[in-house]
């Protein structure tokens, strides 16, 4: 019997596997095609302190094995969240991780506070590397007194662990894991998306509306696999690992890298059964690899 | 059954870059309402991340088949105009809330197509007459090598056919022959480009109509908050629609092009 079970600071995951912040909206729509509590946690779409509409359309392109998005955060805030969101995913039994964003220290502050105070909530994920929001956001996540800032002043008013989620977008990946560990940090979320564009040849003009985008889907993954191996050597805090992933055979790599968990991100878009499918096939998979549980597979992928 | 790999039965070229593709499934059974789409997966899975929306344009329910009708704009579409007979694709749908025709009977109705806005209208068409409507269809292509269905449409009602350079039917767009119409309309469909879209609400603004929407989707089943748009109003709690879910068509009058 494969153990698939993995403990994490707040999540009892059963399985590693969730689908990753802004993929998977608030559940509702994924809700129709499996049961959500057979998922190993949901992490929601991301909170700002008022509803967002979010940038203008086109707010996706496809690119070669990937996709740009700069949907901008739309939501309905974090009040309209705990209102009319979380009552409904509370009705699975699976742990609910929620993203928290904001354009100051402030409003992190405020929304986390609010979010860490539901009992619908068992962890939350900090968002800063959003890169498609004009203010904030991204800035948090590439200077690291910034990160280490905010992740501490979300710390003091969170009773619930958070998970800082990392941006690509860096030249140095283990100093800003490095400045959010000092700073409090329960675990690491990672990889954001890496900032694209594309444009269309007819109008001669960007296709996004927002001009950039995040390249998200299976373009990213090497580059995820390398970030989670090199703060795993260097720092002391469970990983989730994101980037393009979309077979168990991609679960395998991110856990030999260095990930706890993962969380599918584009791949739900062109299967929304994905995350049920990767959790069915998981254990064939580890077993034929030669490990006998998640947790033993997590960082084998080390020379050392 | 929310998704099947359906088989393809015919994809031909009926005009300039556009294709005709007749696919056989259980689908089929499902859908039920014009201006519904369907989320086609194309390439080998790996390289395209996205599905394609693409809108029904026909059905028939005793074949167990579908009729779309796409342009072959980038790769993605081009892969689809390769397949052949027999080969499969991967089809997630029916999508969306389509065009609503249950209560629509006797009535004079007018349907505006615009380009790869037209293939809706079809099947839109034949429900309408089946219900005993008068349907009148005003078509509109770039140039004579890129109209199709015009026959089919004949078939169905009175039928004009605008092109902006002249080459067939009568020069000019669709907004052009609009007030001829107008009058003896209750109720207009219409799908097309978005500036067609608002020039046609805006001279239809005193007749009840419905727009269905195109955007680029992410999901396609309402997660990605991809294609959204606006509402006209300012009251509206949520603010927004999400075209792959709430529509892709709308009352002309919900939402802000």
């Amino acid at each position: 019997m494969t153990d698939l079970a993995v403990n994490l600071p707040g999540l009892e995951l059963k399985n590693p596997i969730m689908p990753a912040s802004g993929c998977f909206g608030f559940g509702r729509e994924f809700s129709e095609f499996y049961d959500l509590s057979k998922l190993g946690a949901i992490v929601i779409k991301a909170a700002t302190k008022n509803q967002r509409y979010g940038n203008e359309t086109p707010r996706v392109a496809e690119t070669p094995s990937g996709m740009l998005n700069a949907i901008g955060l739309q939501n309905p805030g974090v009040k309209g969240i705990i209102e009319e969101k979380l009552p409904f995913l509370s009705s699975f039994h699976t742990p609910i991780m929620a993203n928290v964003a904001g354009s100051s220290v402030e409003e992190y502050e405020e929304v986390a506070s609010l979010l860490s105070q539901s009992s619908h909530i068992q962890a939350l994920e900090l968002n800063i590397s959003c890169p498609n929001v004009k203010e904030g956001g991204i800035q948090f996540g590439t200077d690291p007194n910034l990160a280490a800032h905010v992740t501490e002043r979300v710390k003091k008013v969170s009773d619930k662990p958070v998970y800082v989620k990392l941006s690509p977008n860096v030249t140095d990946v283990v100093g800003m894991a490095k400045a959010v560990e000092s700073a409090g940090a329960d675990g690491l979320s990672m990889i954001n998306t890496l900032t694209g564009m594309r444009f269309n040849l007819m109008s001669r003009k960007p296709i996004l509306a927002n001009e950039t985008g995040g390249l998200s889907g299976p373009a990213i993954k090497p580059i995820a696999l390398r970030m989670i191996y090199q703060v795993k050597q260097e720092v002391n805090l469970p990983i989730i690992g994101m980037g393009g992933i979309r077979s168990t055979d991609d679960v395998v790599e991110f856990l030999l890298a260095g990930a706890s968990a993962v969380a599918v991100g584009t791949a739900n878009f062109q299967d929304p059964f994905i995350c049920s499918n990767l959790i069915d096939e998981l254990p064939d998979m580890l077993r034929k690899y030669g490990f006998q549980s998640v947790q033993d597979c997590t960082g084998k992928g080390a020379f050392v | 059954m929310k998704m099947e790999w359906m088989t393809v039965i015919e994809n031909e070229p009926i005009s300039l870059d556009t294709f005709k593709m007749v696919l056989s499934g259980d689908l089929v059974h499902l859908m039920t309402q014009p201006g519904q789409f369907l989320h086609v997966r194309v390439g080998d899975g790996a390289t395209n991340t996205l599905r394609r929306p693409i809108s029904i344009a026909d059905l028939d329910y005793q074949a167990q088949q579908v009729t779309i009708i796409y342009k072959t704009i980038g790769e993605g579409t081009h892969w689809l105009s390769m397949r052949k007979p027999d080969e499969r694709i991967h089809v997630l749908g029916p999508r969306g809330n389509g065009f609503t025709t249950e209560h629509v009977c006797n009535q004079d109705v007018l349907l505006i197509g615009g380009g790869v806005g037209v293939p809706p209208l079809y099947y839109l068409a034949k429900k309408l007459t089946q219900q005993n409507n008068r349907v009148t269809i005003i078509l509109g292509f770039q140039t004579k090598a890129a109209m199709f269905y015009v026959k089919e449409f004949q078939g169905l009602g009175e039928t004009i056919v605008m092109t902006e350079d002249g080459s067939a039917g009568q020069h000019g767009r669709v907004t052009d022959v609009l007030p001829k119409y107008q009058m003896k309309t209750d109720l207009y469909f219409t799908c097309g480009p978005t500036g067609m879209l608002q020039a046609v609400t805006q001279q239809m603004a005193k007749t009840p109509g419905y727009i269905s929407l195109e955007e680029r989707m992410g999901c396609g089943i309402g997660a990605c908050f991809a294609c959204v748009c606006q509402t006209t109003d300012q009251e509206d709690g949520k603010g927004y629609r999400k075209i792959c879910m709430d529509g892709p068509v709308f009352a002309a009058e919900e939402v802000i092009l």
